[in-house]
């Protein structure tokens, strides 16, 4: 096992007894704070409930990851194949990302609906900035050498942006994506909190709503748990299927 | 491979308001080795990428002929100090690199015939990572070979590497270039007395010529009057420093 992982763990271990201790020396009622303890046993009862909900969120999470990072892509390769597109679009994109998504929520159930589709746009809606700015800042950085050798070498535009520019960014483009793998889960979740009947937001809006706070956390450390493994999973995909792009 | 031309290079640049070099006349002879050696900030590469066609921050006037009064474009063979692979794609690819971004018929054959010249034929499915700094400036060479220009302009190639690879590069690159049009950029007066017939000092916004040893090059490492030649040069670099 690696020693982040080690590390992580002790840490949470660390964090759940002091958690324990706090609440058992100050008697806080268990409708504010449950302790670790409460927590464990309601997700052990629920599991099957909780397990159903994380299902949903992963789907709008993973359709949001897929079609926010393509369309990230496309629109970073649009601005360097087309200066017109860029001079147009860059200064919009950097102002939609002057409202908050939080903003959009509302008006995005109100268009889309309760179902799942608000939800992977909100995803989507999140990621794509980011996506797209860093694959694009790559992409504006190709190493003046290997520019000037290309040129020597009379190289046909859109040749060059495939065999060398898309290439070198890739290494930009996986942190974009890492970025993405954290942000699309609170996309989702926001999402999920303005308007539906189903996710982990959802429940633990339900579960606060009830007072029954101890299945509320239960319900934010899977969501916790899921973003982790999610980032873990693309981490470890991003090393082993990209090591020649000297990765970040 | 075309008839290799005779480049000449006329004019002042200026950077910045600060002049880098005036009446300035480089000859790069057809089918020869010159050298344009100089101290680091001379504007010896500048001359280099102002004749390759790539951008440069200063302001030349002037012009850039060739004898048979054709355009330099496409003509050009191009290594740099950096090897300038491409650390994603296997060897061979990296080898016939000009092709694949001109979007030309792959020269499979021709690359492996290269391959072979430089003697990487076990290496062709490799990754440049998993290459020595030698077999890696090998690799740029071969690319160069196998773009087969008539003009090939050489931006320090090999000063990155150790003093053994260095000189069994330089015998690799004289052999393989021999008949073509070549100009070498370094600030190594032994690099340039070993290949080159024609050899330049651009120093002190001046370009002044030195008087070049007789063929054959590539001159032994233990020639004599290279190696007077050699510290004579640079003596002449240090008296004008």
């Amino acid at each position: 096992m690696n020693s982040a992982i080690r590390s992580g763990i002790a840490a949470m271990l660390g964090l759940i007894i002091l958690w324990q201790i706090i609440v058992s020396l100050t008697g806080v009622p268990r409708f504010i704070l449950p302790s670790p303890y409460l927590v464990g046993v309601s997700f052990i009862e629920n599991r099957g409930l909780i397990f159903e909900h994380m299902l949903v969120t992963l789907t709008e999470v993973i359709f949001g990851l897929i079609i926010g990072i393509a369309l990230g892509m496309i629109t970073a390769l649009q601005f360097e194949i087309s200066p017109t597109a860029k001079f147009f679009l860059k200064p919009v994109l950097i102002f939609s990302q002057a409202i908050p998504v939080f903003a959009l929520a509302p008006v995005l159930t109100l268009w889309l609906g309760y179902g799942m589709i608000s939800k992977v746009t909100m995803a989507v809606l999140i990621i794509y900035f980011p996506v797209t700015s860093a694959f694009h800042d790559g992409l504006t950085r190709t190493p003046q050498g290997l520019l000037d050798l290309s040129k020597v070498m009379q190289a046909k535009p859109l040749r060059l942006l495939f065999l060398i520019k898309l290439p070198a960014a890739v290494p930009n483009l996986l942190s974009g994506i890492r970025l993405a793998a954290v942000y699309a889960p609170i996309g989702a979740v926001i999402g999920e909190w303005v308007g539906s009947s189903q996710g982990l937001g959802y429940l633990m809006l339900l579960a606060n709503g009830r007072v029954k706070t101890d299945l509320m956390f239960a319900a934010l450390f899977t969501l916790g748990f899921m973003s982790m493994s999610l980032y873990g999973l693309i981490t470890i995909w991003i090393k082993l299927a990209f090591k020649r792009f000297d990765t970040p | 491979m075309s008839k290799s031309p005779e480049i000449l290079v006329k004019g002042h640049a200026h950077l910045g308001g600060k002049k880098l070099f005036e009446h300035l006349e480089l000859r790069v002879k057809a089918g020869e080795w010159t050298a344009l050696l100089g101290p680091s900030g001379s504007g010896k590469s500048t001359l280099l990428r102002l004749i390759a066609g790539l951008a440069t921050a200063v302001e030349f006037k002037g012009q850039i002929q060739t004898d048979d009064a054709q355009s330099l474009m496409g003509r050009i063979g191009y290594m740099a100090q950096q090897d300038l692979l491409l650390e994603w794609a296997k060897i061979s690819d990296n080898i016939i690199l000009g092709s694949r971004l001109r979007g030309a018929a792959n020269p499979s054959e021709k690359c492996d015939k290269i391959i072979r010249a430089v003697g990487l034929s076990d290496k062709a499915d490799k990754l440049p990572s998993e290459l020595s700094g030698g077999q890696r400036q090998r690799v740029a060479l071969a690319r160069t070979l196998l773009e087969d220009k008539p003009v090939i302009l050489l931006d320090e190639p090999f000063s990155a590497l150790d003093a053994r690879t260095r000189a069994d590069m330089q015998d690799l690159a004289a052999s393989q270039l021999a008949g073509r049009t070549v100009l070498l950029v370094t600030h190594d007066p032994g690099e340039a007395v070993r290949l080159c017939q024609n050899i330049y000092l651009l120093q002190n916004e001046k370009l002044v010529k030195a008087q070049p040893l007789e063929p054959p090059f590539p001159k032994k490492l233990d020639d004599s009057k290279a190696l007077a030649l050699q510290a004579k040069l640079l003596i002449q670099i240090r008296a004008g420093a």
